[in-house]
């Protein structure tokens, strides 16, 4: 516990992760399994899972059961929702974006993956990799999580057997060279019996490539934003209107991405406008450069008119500006997409207009085959498609920066949060 | 290549930053949920740092049950004067007075529900279309599925089942007439991370989070603050004891913590070494194990 200390809070790095699996695959016991063995679980929590085990009639503690939050789920057993959970190490504070992974629940999987630096996929070692696997890692990969760990758990139920765990390691290897996922990682558990989840299992003592715990703790994260192309959206502009700071003008914002550093030369866009960077600005004081994810305030040598919606970049590297954008799109409404109406885009601190000019093709999401005979988006539809917007966005290839480059589409008449997507 | 990195509370304060700015820009007429308690004082720290060096672009609002601790209402009443901010007090015992709210009744009756109806009743009163509150993910089964930004129907309620997608750092704050919101910046924050943060960035508390005197009395395992309006039972007697609030909520269902934690240092350790949930000390949640759930969906909080 000494670990906690006061003096510990400066080497704490953030790490946000999202498991998809379902109850079949021991998702939920696996995050039971993670708070309780790294002590993130308090008596009261345990005290009132043991009771309600107890009621069930379950032999064991059902650590399935502190993660399953509302009543419905708990009557009925299921996660319905993306639920954040929070635990620590010494070394990490971790978020886990827990989802549902059944495929009517593809777009609570898109939530959860958006945020995330790692995706956890779990795999039943006496099912090997199913249509489940491809899906997962199928989304996995569109939302560009840059670190997947592949966990092949029950190994308690194949005698922790090397060879069942080498062929669906193979086997996993091969289908992700047919799609983008670059980085990945495998860990034979059992988060039942808690092999390889923090304690390193001594029934398989052939693997020794560190525990669950041991990869999330040293994952290499440093690299996950961009820090190359310089991006910031403008969210508000700060004026305080006061006699002590009678003209201050500050654009405050989130970095998106690059390193931004006081005096560089800055270009405002739409307008196209240059200035140079006066002032970097926080409340305890000026600082000498920012990057992401930092919120900040920025100050320009020129009195130029610049509002919420614009993007401050550099003259040398801009991004793509456009009234016309291609992107992959997941449904999330019952009600489905229309191409004839007009929906509210909403993009980084931008809000526009736009219809959806051509379904291009949908993604069947479990053989990941591209389909062209039938254009119908629904719930959970992923979808390639073409956009026209009202005014012109500032954006860059979600790949390039996951920020920049992913949109949510709006029902005006309902106010409703419809649709997401990723531009090519 | 130069180190480009935050630890995880710099990215948490900017995380809550970037959310708190979002309303600004969003809403025409928010408020920020202020209840004397180290949550909102944190919210608070960060929404004075969003805007800086411009003061606070929306009141505070405190709703005040009438039983709160006295060193709660001079840290708020001292702290609004500090920053230059325009305070609201939502009356728990008017809305009492105005039949609007009815008096619980016997030993364990708390005004903490009724807080519900007055919070509404001041929203519509001065049209807020948004309320932020201090609310973290970490606390209590229901919040782990709460939105930053939650929409709430025209009486206020939240629909679990119906929540509205929230991706990336994209927050859809539209809505009809009617309509308000509920965004909480410091979800992703836990307790832990509230205590670093505090001693990080050295902000003052109110001193009832440290160790103190005080006149208590146990009930099923809890100590609660002796005051005028608590009804003890013949069993229960009164003791001195030296405590410290770990969470404050109003009198009657806080639970004081047995400390001599006397810095935020010490109070920190006491954390990492406890083995009970903040919100295990607090009397609201024990009524049933979806206590939170129903009255999120009334409008709590």
């Amino acid at each position: 516990m000494e670990s906690f200390s006061h003096n510990g809070y400066l080497d704490m790095e953030l790490l946000r992760f999202t498991t998809a699996g379902s109850v079949d695959d021991g998702k939920s016991t696996l995050i039971g399994r993670l708070l309780y063995d790294s002590k993130s679980i308090f008596e009261d929590q345990l005290e009132a899972v043991k009771k309600a085990s107890i009621q069930k009639g379950n032999d064991y503690i059902n650590l399935a059961l502190l993660t399953d939050g509302l009543r419905s789920e708990r009557e009925q057993g299921i996660t319905i929702d993306v639920a954040y959970r929070y635990f620590a190490t010494p070394k990490r504070k971790f978020i886990i974006a827990d989802t549902p992974g059944h495929v009517q629940y593809t777009r609570n999987m898109v939530t959860g993956a958006s945020t995330a630096n790692a995706a956890l996929i779990l795999i039943d070692a006496r099912n090997g990799v199913t249509e489940q696997t491809h899906r997962h890692t199928y989304i996995a990969s569109l939302l560009q999580i840059p670190h997947i760990i592949v966990c092949i758990n029950k190994m308690d139920l194949v005698d922790y057997d090397q060879k069942t765990y080498e062929e669906i390691r193979d086997k996993f290897a091969q289908f992700a060279q047919t799609i983008d996922v670059k980085d990945f990682l495998f860990v034979p558990i059992s988060a039942l019996k808690g092999d390889n989840v923090v304690d390193a299992s001594a029934n398989m003592p052939w693997y020794d490539n560190g525990t669950l715990m041991e990869i999330l703790e040293t994952l290499h994260i440093e690299n996950d934003y961009n820090f190359t192309d310089a991006r910031y959206p403008v969210q508000y502009v700060i004026r305080p209107l006061t006699d002590e700071h009678h003209d201050y003008r500050g654009y405050a914002g989130r970095v998106a991405g690059g390193v931004f550093n006081k005096g560089d030369e800055v270009i405002v866009l739409p307008s196209g406008i240059k200035s140079k960077i006066s002032s970097i600005d926080t409340f305890n004081g000026e600082i000498d450069k920012t990057f992401p994810p930092m919120s900040v305030s920025l100050s320009l040598t020129d009195d130029i008119d610049i509002c919420r919606g614009d993007m401050i970049a550099k003259p040398d590297n801009m991004p793509e500006v456009s009234q016309d954008i291609e992107a992959t799109i997941c449904w999330m409404n019952q009600k489905p997409l229309n191409t004839s109406r007009k929906y509210v885009l909403m993009h980084t601190s931008n809000e526009v207009k736009c219809m959806v000019k051509e379904i291009i093709c949908k993604v069947n999401v479990n053989t990941l085959e591209e389909i062209i005979d039938d254009k119908e988006v629904g719930l959970n539809t992923i979808a390639k498609v073409k956009i026209r917007t009202t005014k012109p966005l500032i954006f860059d290839a979600y790949k390039r920066n996951r920020v920049t480059g992913s949109f949510i589409l709006i029902d005006e008449a309902t106010n409703e949060t419809i649709g997401v997507g990723m531009i090519s | 290549m130069e180190n480009y990195r935050l630890n995880h509370l710099r990215e948490l304060e900017s995380e809550s930053i970037y959310v708190i700015r979002e309303v600004a820009a969003q809403f025409e007429r928010p408020v920020m949920l202020f209840s004397g308690g180290k949550d909102s004082i944190v919210m608070v720290h960060l929404a004075r740092k969003a805007f800086a060096p411009a003061k606070l672009p929306f009141p505070l609002l405190h709703i005040d049950t009438g039983h709160n601790f006295q060193e709660t209402l001079d840290y708020r009443d001292d702290l609004v004067k500090k920053i230059g901010a325009q305070l609201i007090v939502g009356s728990v015992q008017e809305s009492i007075d105005q039949g609007r709210a009815v008096e619980e009744k016997g030993y364990n009756a708390s005004r903490n529900v009724l807080q519900t109806v007055t919070l509404l009743d001041t929203i519509e009163k001065h049209k807020f279309d948004v309320a932020m509150g201090g609310a973290r993910r970490d606390e209590e089964k229901a919040r782990a599925k709460e939105r930053f930004f939650s929409h709430r129907d025209e009486f206020g309620q939240w629909d679990p089942k119906n929540q509205r997608p929230e991706l990336w750092n994209i927050f859809n704050g539209r809505k009809n007439m009617g309509e308000h919101f509920r965004v909480f910046p410091i979800s992703n924050w836990t307790e832990m991370d509230v205590w670093q943060y505090i001693l990080l960035e050295q902000i003052e508390m109110p001193s009832i989070y440290y160790t103190h005197q005080r006149e208590v009395f146990c009930r099923d395992g809890n100590w609660l603050a002796v005051a005028p309006f608590m009804k003890l039972k013949d069993s229960e007697k009164v003791e001195l004891k030296t405590v410290r609030c770990r969470t404050i909520g109003d009198i009657t269902c806080t639970g004081l913590t047995l400390s001599t934690a006397n810095s935020l240092e010490e109070i920190i350790d006491e954390i990492a070494a406890t083995r009970v949930t903040e919100r295990g000390s607090r009397w609201d949640d024990k009524r049933s194990d979806a206590a939170m759930e129903d009255r999120k969906k009334e409008g709590y909080f």
